[in-house]
């Protein structure tokens, strides 16, 4: 075995001799500028922290109506669930399906795979299935799009500003939070970091 | 320089453990796959000297978003019935109703994210697809960060399909008014889904087997 590791670079498949990269430090390709290696601080422990603070809001986010809407003094308020509900009444299932996967079922999924992959390896052990549950949360990832659907939002109610009122809900609030909490969990996580664990346990 | 295949070696997809790859005698060049079978040892995962039939797959998402990119931006995405006055609205309508309600930065974000995202990526995914396959050679580097882009930007396109969503289910006063989701949402919601999955079946490093001259 070689003293200095090899690496293959995603996007151009380099062959690279890579030194351990320091924690906080980020190794790019020679070749195509990829990056090699991400190392964060405290990977673990941080992702964990901020996919708990984010499972928490995401509840709020799933419960409680993020905006209501008044006309002539009729309200309708409406969740996440409600509108996907709402597009499959009208006949249009497969746009329901969409809205309902990458809004809902993605970010869901998202939480929980963290979770579960996480915590066990957190705590020194390996939960059932982790390869195969950690794989998938690499291909859900893309399909997880609330940050887009914050903007919807924000492009929604200005369109109904003109035509009654809108009053935003606790669910907005939580979302909003929602979205910098996961994007600091998505941010702080090192998936090489949980692998290399898994290896070590082995 | 080289690459990992000519090495034998290949990326893990997954973990991005470098593993051996079997029984393929370091040759570049389409549907490179020789490791059938193979598993990473780390994670478990198939692996690929390169994406299998990469280019092939790319087209055909590539196409079919193609095919409903007109009905996607012609056909309306939503009805508007106000006080008994339907009014049919299309992605560009909509962009241009906030732009003479003087919402300007909305407009441009609605814009970019509707109208000229979806057309930059098939504009992209076409060019890298034409390039491979004439082997160019011509600046890998700055195709690579195209791709990169290409992967990057295209969830943002689903902003209007969310917006229609979110109009459906607020807007259903009965009579007063109501919103409702019309043909073109389906279609653009397509466009958008197709062209995530030719960008994710697309391998970058044909870019560079091709830059390096293996290919015969």
């Amino acid at each position: 075995m070689p003293a200095v590791p090899l690496v293959a670079c995603h996007d151009c498949d380099l062959l690279t001799r890579l030194p351990e990269v320091p924690e906080g430090a980020t190794a790019y390709c020679a070749r195509c500028g990829g990056v090699l290696r991400r190392r964060r601080r405290d990977s673990i422990e941080r992702t964990l922290a901020l996919t708990l603070a984010a499972s928490m809001l995401f509840a709020v986010a799933n419960v409680f109506p993020f905006l209501s809407f008044e006309m002539r003094g009729r309200v309708t308020e409406t969740t996440l669930a409600t509108g996907v509900f709402d597009l499959w009444e009208q006949g249009v299932p497969a746009i329901a399906v969409l809205v309902g996967f990458t809004a809902v079922l993605a970010p869901l999924a998202q939480l929980s795979l963290l979770l579960y992959v996480l915590l066990p390896v957190r705590l020194g052990r390996v939960p059932w299935q982790m390869p195969r549950m950690f794989r998938l949360l690499r291909r859900i990832q893309p399909w997880s799009m609330m940050e887009v659907f914050l903007v919807g939002i924000l492009v929604a109610v200005t369109k109904l500003v003109d035509m009654a009122s809108v009053v935003p809900g606790l669910a907005l609030w939580a979302f909003a939070g929602l979205i910098v909490v996961l994007a600091g969990a998505l941010a702080s996580l090192d998936p090489e970091a949980v692998w290399e664990r898994l290896e070590v346990r082995r | 320089m080289t690459s990992a295949l000519a090495a034998e070696l290949t990326r893990c997809h997954a973990c991005a453990l470098l593993c051996r790859l079997p029984g393929n005698g370091g040759r570049g060049g389409d549907g490179e796959h020789a490791a059938h079978g193979a598993l990473c040892p780390r994670c478990g995962a198939p692996l690929h000297g390169r994406k299998p039939q990469s280019l092939e797959r790319t087209w055909a998402w590539l196409i079919a978003a193609l095919l409903c990119y007109l009905p996607a931006n012609l056909l309306p995405i939503m009805k508007v019935t106000s006080l008994g006055r339907a009014q049919a609205d299309t992605i560009m309508s909509g962009v241009v109703y906030l732009l003479l309600h003087g919402m300007w930065p909305l407009a441009l974000v609605v814009f970019v994210a509707s109208v000229f995202v979806p057309l930059l990526k098939l504009a992209i995914l076409f060019g890298l697809l034409v390039s491979v396959h004439r082997g160019s050679r011509w600046r890998p580097v700055d195709r690579t960060r195209l791709y990169r882009i290409t992967e990057a930007i295209g969830r943002w396109s689903m902003v209007d399909i969310f917006v229609v969503t979110i109009l459906v289910a607020l807007v259903r006063l009965g009579n007063l008014a109501t919103v409702e989701a019309q043909p073109g949402a389906v279609f653009f919601g397509a466009v958008v889904v197709l062209t995530m999955l030719a960008a994710e079946s697309f391998d970058p490093r044909l870019i560079w087997d091709r830059s390096e001259g293996r290919a015969a």
